[in-house]
Order: C-alpha cells, then structure tokens, then sequence
C-alpha cells in the first residue's frame, strides 16, 4: 500500500538529516581543536545525499509507470578539503619548529546556517509522517 | 440484478488509490529536497485516473488516419501524460536540485485534503449500500 511507503520515504529523510545534525554538531564541538600538523588537524565533515530508488517493483502496471522511488540516502561522510587556517604563535605549546599553530577548516556560520536548514528539513518530513498518519487512520474507519 | 462493487462504487475507490500514490512521490519530493541533481516529480492525476478507469483508449486519444499500408497506426498515446513528470521549478538551485519545499508542501497538503473528500464519498457508498442491505 503506497501510503504505508510515506513512512519510509519521510523517515529516510529524517535519518539523512540527523546525520547532517551529527556532523554539524561535530565540526560545531571540533571547531577550535588546534594541532601541531596538517595531516593531524580536523577537518570539516559534510554528508553526501543520494536519492534511493525502489528496490523491487510492484507487479501491477500503475507502480511501473509512477515509481516514486524510496527516499534519501547518505552515501557517504566526506572530509571538507578547504584550506586549513595556520595561525603564528610560537608561544603555545603545540606550536610546530616553525612556531605555527593549525585551526581546522570549520566555518562556524556556515555550519550554524547547515544546523538550521537541517532541522527545518527534519520539521517538514515529521509533518509529513503526520499527515499520512491522519490518512491512513482515517482509511482504517472505512465501512463504520 | 447483481450489484457489481465496481460499478456501486464509481471512481472514488481508484482515485482513492491515486492519491495515496500521489502522497507517495511528493513525500519524496520532500525528502529529496536536499540531494544535489534531484528533479522534482509528479503526475497529471485526471490522466492517470482516466487511464486506470479504462477511459483514455475510448475518449481522449487523438487517432491518426492511415490511408496507406506503410502507414503507423499512430495516435497520440494517453499514457505519456500518465507517467511521472518533471515539475518546472521557479527558483532553481544552483546545485540542479529543482524541489520547492513550500509547493510541494501546499500539494502534499492539498492531496491529502481531496483524499479526504474522496474517502468521505466512498464511505457514503458503503454506508449507502448497508442500508440497502438492512431495508430499514
């Protein structure tokens, strides 16, 4: 039954935006880890989204033709390769020979902005769990 | 004479079927919102209904004459504005991603209303033939 499907589009949605909350939530905790390296400095992580085609399809001619596909996937985590931001200051303890500290390439308004938009998305699709919800409750009345 | 639930129950149970379909692909619209390249889809629903009615072959495909024996027997085929279909997009992302959260929301939205009223017609049917049944 395609509405009982709504459930699994929208909350594929929701587990691909919690995983953008995550790494948010990660580049936002990870945002002044400092290192003495560049190879050991953290790096901004972004999820990759996809879309999710249906795996099988239904037998009858109506779910050939309007395959609406399963949802959102994330693929994969991939590691920001923006430049790294060397700071001079040969006073700090972790201060390479040449006296020179590394930030991560996290960009903090950035990534508040990304938090945002994932949350909002989030929002949507538990809107739209809700609604097939009430539809499909309502169908359950059918006959009474 | 037989009752034959089909023909009792007239289009409300397929459009009923249709909207749960069109849910469907604009749930996924939604949840796609965010995927690089995703192209924004839906279908022209009275076309589908027609055709899973039964009704385009009869009523509202355009035949072509063929006069000769080369020629196709050619009409314009119903089922192509059966199938899901590129929505045109007023704001495009820059990421080729063509969904609008707040249309789709508003059709989402929209479907499930008409998928109330078509549920309420069906009912009534239902109800409507019990009562035939009790003869009160």
């Amino acid at each position: 039954m395609s509405l009982s499907n709504v459930f699994g589009i929208a909350g594929s949605a929701m587990s691909a935006q919690s995983v953008r909350l995550n790494t948010t939530a990660s580049n936002l905790a990870n945002a002044e880890s400092i290192s003495s390296s560049e190879g050991e400095t953290y790096r901004a992580r972004k999820p990759v989204f996809a879309v999710q085609m249906m795996q099988e399809m239904g037998t009858s001619s109506l779910d050939a033709s309007l395959n609406a596909g399963a949802g959102v996937q994330v693929t994969e985590i991939v590691e920001s390769q923006s430049p790294l931001r060397p700071v001079y200051n040969p006073n700090h303890p972790m201060a390479d020979e040449k006296g020179y500290i590394y930030y991560p390439n996290v960009n903090v308004v950035e990534e508040m902005a990304d938090m945002i938009s994932a949350s909002r998305s989030f929002q949507i699709n538990a809107e739209i769990m809700n609604t097939a919800k009430t539809m499909i409750q309502r169908t359950l009345t059918l006959g009474q | 004479m037989a009752i034959n639930f089909d023909s009792a129950l007239g289009v409300h149970a397929d459009a009923l079927l249709l909207r749960g379909k069109r849910a469907e692909v604009l749930a996924n619209n939604i949840a796609n919102a965010d995927t690089p390249n995703y192209k924004a889809r839906d279908f022209d629903f009275a076309a589908v209904l027609d055709k899973q009615m039964g009704y385009a072959n009869e009523m509202s495909s355009v035949k072509v004459a063929t006069t000769q024996a080369g020629h196709m027997s050619g009409f314009v085929d119903p089922d192509m504005a059966a199938d899901l279909m590129f929505t045109r997009p007023i704001q495009p992302s820059i990421d080729g991603n063509t969904v609008e959260v707040q249309e789709e929301m508003a059709k989402y939205t929209d479907n499930a209303l008409r998928y109330q009223a078509s549920f309420r017609f069906l009912n009534d049917k239902f109800t409507g033939l019990k009562n035939a049944i009790k003869g009160e």
